[in-house]
């Protein structure tokens, strides 16, 4: 039925051009059928009502405005009316303008499709301004150094409760849409999503994709801090989990220098909640294994890029890299895992691998340098602390006595000792075959695994080394074992990998706020404070971009700029 | 409770933009302007005493006084003035504004602007034309008896004539101007034109003299600076409504007395913070260059307060050779105030900008943040009392004037 709904309001002054287009505009609006606007002059009157526009005993002042609408329902009527204000607001770009913003805020006003900020400021400045390109709901590329570790903290959780990306401080390398952001290369666009901590390494495999003939969706850089402890991650955790989103995406690289412990552990969780094949390349750092669940851990950034574009190549279906992913296996949170070894590199592979997913963890073994911070030396052989892995062949327990693989007489103490502790969940262990080593080690482990795993509930995991030639009979012993209660693995990543499944680490405490995929959408449009020639590189791409004429906040002087700050909306 | 700048600000501007000056009346401004007692001059800018007046407004102050016969000759009206015997006060004290020198005594004619939103009053003084004139410091014979002329044959005419009508609608007139090319401080010819088409029915009607009558109207017409006046009480009456707003840190006022520059802000009351002015940098006359010029002097720049003049630049293409140059730097230049603004005016449009509302409500924070200055279209004085104008062009205020009040403010709302 049609409806002619009204509004006036009273005083309000604008130009008759202004008036003729909102009530044009209000005209096109869905189930409108006519639009009258006018200040309600008697003349103006006089035309509404030949128009049938005049609503019934309205009242109103000759200096008031009055915006009417007829639509086929009620509905239809306010809906359009509710519009007004946006009408009125709406402006077109400056025709051809060459004018350059001082401030952000101007020009979100003149590009306000803009999703991105560049930010290369002097770094002392940096963290205000990028704090201001969120105020604008904008995400960030934080270009700038020498941002103090607090911003960047701050900055990155205001961020991630806003729903938005801050990339950096010190990132230099971002692909987002197809559209490079500052040092970036001209790369075919694909399936292959990349999150990287390191610029340079992004635009290394970036380049050695695009050679192999594959493609990126998107490069999205994070800042080199991002994955130390302080930080925690925060935009890694928010780019991969973007990415699992992103419909172009089919394939995750993750590339980093070495993590925090706690932090690899949190990002190798969010990266199997990916949903998708995660190539991770910790630059310089063990890899825990060949490979956990969805993930691959590749060594080096050629081989990161050439997994990659193998297992683009395989899609997403391939079970190379998807071993696994749902796990059946309850969660053992809360309950160690004791090792106890009888070859030393199986303890100290099994060690690299645990490091990044159980913590804390403790061992006899003194590990190289860049595993250092992840695991602490056990003071005391004969005890065990929290996650706690032996390597028994060495010499604190073998003075007076032959190595494990020979005489198991001190293992199976062990066994029974560490069994018998309440805070344990699980025990693993290898079991080493062939000459030299003991006849029948089955025969010794079985009954003692088969008594622990009844009486305490805890899992056994057995790595079993050895062919079905060894004196000992492979096949039995891995029978015997499994009879006993024990999972046996042939291959140690395999046993890393079951382990992790138990105890992969829980959801970021801080819920976030989900990352809008419109930000990777094109066209991507942004707003450059900072080096010209990230302006010139988004020029050169034709994206719609806005350079600001930045200068430091009350031309440098502190005690204003300080005034400044506290007079600004707390946005905290 | 915390002070919410945000808040404050909208509600100034809201009042500066609602505002509706409408002039209702001409009379003589000791019958209408609060406090103007005998003894007293007006002038324009922020407090200043005559030691410090520059030429212009020296001259301006002789003949203001030889104007109301409190001396015989300029010798003995220098001798009052030295004796102490004027009092001095700034026109916006009185809530009134005056072009150039702005010297404004009790027995002058002054429009009478009302703000029928709000209701507050403000005045301005009736403008003399060109060439030898009171506002330039020009005090000889025939400058007075012009004067004279204006404050009572045409006055009257004018007042008999807005007495008949419901009062004159200056907002709506500044909104069609600036459609028309003007941006209503240093272009106000299609303005002035309006103003002539509105006031001439009025001034036939009432009328009894043909030759008086043709007199006022061709004054009126041949002024391509005839509303000025009016435009400039009206943006004054726009200005005020803003006033006084606590926690606001919008400009309500910018003037200069040919010495000083200073400016007043919503949220700090009546005081003024003010610097040496510059020196305008523009186009001069034929004959005269930058080394006539008096630093920068008038009321004027409270059209820049109100959101036109400067700020509505991009409105004023025919005189974008003050601005150094293209339409382009015109338009640039409206885009710039855009900046230092909270607001865009609802009422005045700039067609070249897809009918954006002009920049209006100066924030001090952002003036110091970016350290940018408003801009201001001005008219540039001869140094010496009464040569005249000698030029155009741009001007800023010292920054410094801006640091000084966002520091009075942080200490009033206790920010420091």
């Amino acid at each position: 039925m049609t409806q002619i709904l009204s509004e006036r309001r009273p005083g309000a002054y604008y130009d008759s051009i202004i008036l003729m287009r909102l009530q044009s505009a209000l005209a096109k609006l869905p189930a409108v059928m006519d639009a009258g606007v006018a200040m309600a002059t008697a003349a103006n009157l006089a035309l509404l009502e030949s128009n049938d526009l005049l609503p019934e005993g309205a009242t109103v002042a000759p200096e008031d405005l009055l915006v009417v609408v007829k639509a086929d329902s009620a509905a239809a009527a306010e809906a359009a009316l509710s519009e007004v204000d946006n009408l009125l607001d709406r402006r077109r770009a400056g025709p051809g303008s060459d004018y350059r913003p001082r401030s952000l805020e101007n020009a979100a006003k003149m590009l306000p499709e803009a999703s991105w900020v560049l930010v290369s400021v002097p770094g002392r400045y940096a963290a205000e301004v990028a704090g201001r390109a969120l105020d604008q709901g904008k995400h960030v590329f934080l270009y700038s150094d020498n941002v103090v570790l607090a911003d960047e903290v701050a900055l990155k959780r205001r961020a991630r409760a806003l729903g938005l990306l801050v990339m950096g401080p010190d990132c230099g390398t971002a692909i987002v849409g197809g559209v490079c952001l500052g040092f970036a290369n001209r790369v075919r666009r694909g399936t292959i999503g990349l999150v990287g901590a390191s610029g340079t390494g992004l635009q290394a495999v970036t380049c050695k994709i695009h050679r192999l003939g594959a493609g990126i969706s998107h490069a999205l850089g994070t800042g080199g801090r991002d994955l130390g402890a302080e930080v925690a991650a925060v935009t890694t955790l928010q780019a991969l989990e973007l990415l699992g989103r992103d419909t172009e995406t089919e394939i995750v690289v993750l590339i980093s220098k070495p993590p925090s412990t706690t932090v690899a552990s949190q990002v190798l969780a969010a990266a199997q909640r990916v949903g998708k094949p995660v190539v991770v390349e910790f630059i310089g750092y063990p890899p825990p294994g060949r490979r956990l669940g969805n993930i691959c851990f590749a060594s080096g950034l050629d081989e990161a890029a050439e997994l990659a574009v193998e297992l683009a190549h395989k899609g997403r279906s391939d079970e190379h890299c998807l071993l696994d992913t749902s796990s059946k296996a309850t969660p053992n949170e809360g309950r160690f895992v004791r090792g106890l070894f009888a070859g030393g590199t199986l303890a100290y592979e099994a060690l690299l691998g645990f490091r990044t997913f159980l913590q804390p963890l403790y061992s006899n073994i003194s590990v190289s340098n860049v595993a250092a911070d992840s695991v602490h030396p056990l003071t005391d052989p004969t005890r065990s602390v929290a996650h706690t892995v032996l390597d028994l062949g060495e010499d604190e327990y073998t003075v007076g006595r032959l190595h494990p693989m020979m005489d198991q007489d001190l293992r199976l103490r062990r066994l029974r000792q560490e069994a018998s502790d309440p805070e344990v969940g699980m025990i693993v262990l290898d079991v080493v075959l062939g000459y030299g080593a003991h006849a029948d080690p089955a025969s010794e482990l079985a009954p003692v695994i088969r008594e622990i795993s009844a009486q305490h509930s805890i899992d056994v995991m057995v790595l079993v080394i050895g062919t079905e030639d060894d004196p000992q009979d492979l096949e039995a012993q891995v029978e015997r074992l499994q009879q006993a209660g024990a999972i046996v693995f042939r291959e140690s990543f395999e046993m890393v990998a079951a382990v992790h499944r138990r105890y992969h680490s829980p959801a970021p405490e801080e819920p976030s706020v989900p990352v809008s995929l419109d930000g990777l959408a094109a066209p991507i449009a942004a707003i450059n404070i900072g080096l010209e020639t990230f302006h010139e590189g988004l020029l050169a791409q034709e994206a719609p971009v806005v350079h600001v004429d930045w200068r430091p906040p009350a031309g440098g002087n502190e005690k204003l700029a300080a005034i400044l700050r506290r007079l600004r909306p707390q946005t905290e | 409770m915390t002070l919410d700048i945000e808040q404050a600000n909208q509600t100034a501007v809201q009042r500066m933009t609602s505002a509706r000056p409408m002039l209702t009346g001409v009379a003589l401004a000791r019958d209408v302007i609060p406090g103007l007692r005998e003894g007293l001059l007006l002038h324009a800018g922020p407090p200043i005493e005559w030691e410090r007046m520059s030429g212009p407004l020296r001259g301006a102050v002789i003949g203001a006084v030889l104007l109301e016969g409190w001396a015989e000759d300029e010798a003995s009206a220098s001798r009052l003035v030295e004796r102490g015997e004027i009092t001095f006060e700034p026109c916006h004290h009185h809530g009134a504004v005056g072009p150039m020198a702005g010297v404004t005594s009790p027995s002058m004619a002054v429009y009478v602007v009302e703000n029928s939103t709000h209701g507050n009053r403000a005045f301005s003084n009736l403008n003399e034309g060109y060439g030898k004139v009171l506002r330039y410091g020009a005090y000889a014979p025939e400058v007075l008896d012009k004067l004279r002329w204006m404050n009572t044959e045409m006055a009257v005419l004018l007042a008999d004539a807005l007495d008949t009508s419901d009062g004159l609608d200056l907002k709506a007139l500044l909104a069609e101007a600036l459609h028309m090319g003007d941006e209503g401080h240093n272009r106000n010819k299609a303005g002035s034109l309006l103003y002539l088409k509105l006031l001439a029915p009025a001034i036939a009607r009432v009328a009894k003299d043909r030759v008086a009558e043709e007199k006022v109207l061709a004054f009126l017409g041949d002024n391509a600076l005839s509303v000025l006046n009016p435009v400039m009480a009206a943006c004054k009456a726009m200005a005020d409504a803003a006033h006084g707003v606590e926690g606001s840190t919008l400009v309500t006022a910018m003037a200069r007395n040919g010495t000083d520059f200073g400016i007043r802000v919503s949220g700090l009351g009546d005081q003024w913070f003010t610097e040496l002015a510059e020196t305008p940098d523009g186009l001069y006359f034929s004959g005269f260059s930058a080394d006539d010029a008096n630093p920068d002097i008038g009321d004027s720049t409270i059209t820049e307060t109100a959101g036109i003049g400067a700020f509505a630049m991009a409105a004023a293409p025919a005189i974008v050779s003050f601005v150094s140059g293209t339409p382009q730097d015109a338009l640039n230049a409206t885009l710039e105030m855009y900046e230092i603004t909270t607001a865009e005016h609802p009422s005045f449009t700039i067609p070249s900008l897809d009918f954006r509302g002009t920049p209006v409500g100066i924030d001090i924070r952002q003036v110091v943040e970016l350290g940018l200055t408003p801009r201001v279209n001005t008219g540039i004085a001869h140094k010496e009392a009464g040569i005249g104008q000698v030029g155009a062009g741009l001007v800023r205020p010292p920054i410094a004037i801006f640091e000084q009040a966002l520091v009075a403010f942080a200490d009033r709302y206790n920010f420091s």
